[in-house]
């Protein structure tokens, strides 16, 4: 892929009291891209990605989203609108149905007019397969819509980035795919994403490159073939094994 | 016995004075509901100052609180309505009687929006922030209208104990119900009687009050606030 990456982490670091998060991590994304980001749990993922969008502000290095700076920039907000964050608990807005939802960063942020906001609306819904529950609350929606709603939301404001963080950890085992097959075909679609996940099954076939995270460092990162056949190190090795035993051989 | 019973017979008194009860009544429903508007507004101003102001602002609205729940509200009308004069503050036992229960209303409504809007999850600002939203766009578009939703049912219940709790303006002679009645019975001398009435009439209007709130927060209601099914 030649050409400027699109996202570039630039040595990140950052502490939570002793506690060392993140410990210089660097990685690049590039248009329409995908990677994803596995590792155990309490290394660091969570924070890198929420770092992207400033939710966490690290202590040092740099994060580039094309040519602004996010970490020290004066409007983040406009920065904000340009990434799409998908969180594992969903964070869909409680008092607005789904329809609504996905308006809401429309007519208050974008000022879009109300009338459009709702075709919008209803097109993102429908992309992510969503007809016909607009007017339902998010109370009223299975874990698997609910995760469909809020990446519907953050498609709307057409990022130029996706974030997830774990989208499918919080869902039962028989709603992850429909939650995964949109995300596909939004990779398929050319989306640029981050993605932390323990779907193997997820990043072999669709991510562009694997990094495996552990206490806060990019320990490998590479092709999922090279990942699954012939990872680099011992550590990856260990961690893949784990994983597979508790998800199964992850194939297609 | 005979005579016992005969202190109940109270329509006759209720139909003569039914003019001056009627009077009270209607100031006691202003009052409630003048308190009720001008307190809930108030009341979220000083929750949002006191949950999402600088520090300063957050100090000012606490004081302000704590100050007006740890003294009684006799006291509060008393200063009002006795203590102010003297500085050139002269106000009338009407404009006491409002004055003091938006006040005093406004510091118990602070505090349930408080509690409401700190029952907003720390996810629905982190998916605001995600879209690009600012903190007040976050405020007023995502915490308040869920944090208001949360409040419903105690600002009913404020409301119902407004009603009663304007007789209280009786001490400083607003004309309210209670008032009303005391005047209606130092010419009759029926005490018992007329008391029987006017504590008659709060009955009915609080019955009625619960029940129209009622109608209200099922009319209000959304699916995962709280008066789900599952929960009945």
């Amino acid at each position: 892929m030649a050409g400027k990456p699109l996202l570039r982490v630039v040595n990140v670091k950052k502490s939570f009291g002793d506690k060392v998060v993140l410990d210089g991590v660097s990685l690049t994304l590039n248009k329409g891209e995908t990677k994803v980001i596995i590792g155990p749990s309490g290394t660091g993922k969570s924070t890198l990605l929420k770092s992207i969008n400033r939710l966490v502000v690290p202590d040092e290095g740099e994060i580039w989203l094309e040519e602004t700076e996010i970490i020290r920039c004066k409007n983040i907000n406009a920065v904000r609108q340009k990434i799409g964050y998908v969180f594992q608990d969903f964070g869909l807005f409680h008092h607005l149905t789904a329809l609504e939802n996905v308006m809401i960063g429309l007519t208050k942020v974008k000022k879009m007019p109300k009338k459009e906001a709702v075709e919008k609306a209803r097109y993102e819904l429908n992309r992510v397969g969503l007809s016909g529950i607009e007017d339902l609350y998010p109370a009223q929606l299975s874990g698997g819509q609910k995760q469909r709603v809020a990446i519907a939301r953050a498609l709307a404001m057409e990022p130029k980035l996706m974030l997830f963080d774990e989208p499918t950890s919080a869902l039962d085992p028989e709603l992850i795919g429909e939650v995964l097959a949109v995300m596909k075909e939004l990779a398929e679609s050319k989306m640029t994403m981050l993605v932390v996940t323990h779907e193997m099954g997820f990043a072999r076939s669709v991510s562009d490159e694997i990094i495996f995270i552990e206490k806060g460092k990019i320990v490998e990162q590479t092709s999922p073939e090279k990942m699954f056949r012939d990872p680099e190190h011992q550590r990856t090795r260990e961690f893949l094994f784990k994983l597979k035993d508790l998800y199964g051989e992850g194939g297609e | 016995m005979l005579e016992f019973l005969r202190q109940f017979l109270i329509v006759d008194i209720f139909i003569s004075n039914f003019g001056t009860l009627m009077k009270g009544l209607a100031f006691t429903f202003e009052l409630a509901i003048v308190a009720m508007f001008f307190g809930t507004i108030l009341g979220v101003l000083l929750a949002l100052g006191r949950s999402f102001g600088k520090r300063l602002l957050s100090w000012l609205c606490t004081a302000y609180v704590e100050l007006i729940r740890g003294t009684p509200l006799l006291a509060q009308l008393f200063i009002l309505y006795f203590a102010l004069p003297p500085y050139g503050i002269r106000l009338s036992a009407v404009s006491v009687a409002f004055l003091g229960f938006i006040l005093n209303s406004a510091a118990y409504q602070a505090e349930y929006t408080r509690g409401s809007i700190e029952a907003v999850g720390e996810d629905q600002f982190k998916a605001a922030y995600s879209l690009g939203m600012g903190k007040w766009q976050t405020i007023f578009y995502v915490v308040l209208p869920q944090a208001i939703r949360w409040s419903i049912p105690a600002w009913m219940n404020e409301f119902i104990y407004l009603l009663k709790c304007t007789s209280i303006a009786y001490i400083i002679g607003a004309p309210d119900l209670l008032t009303q009645g005391k005047f209606i019975a130092s010419r009759n001398y029926q005490f018992f009687r007329v008391y029987l009435i006017v504590a008659i009439i709060y009955l009915v209007i609080v019955l009625a009050a619960t029940w129209i709130v009622g109608k209200i927060e099922r009319k209000v209601q959304i699916p995962g606030f709280g008066y789900d099914k599952a929960r009945r």
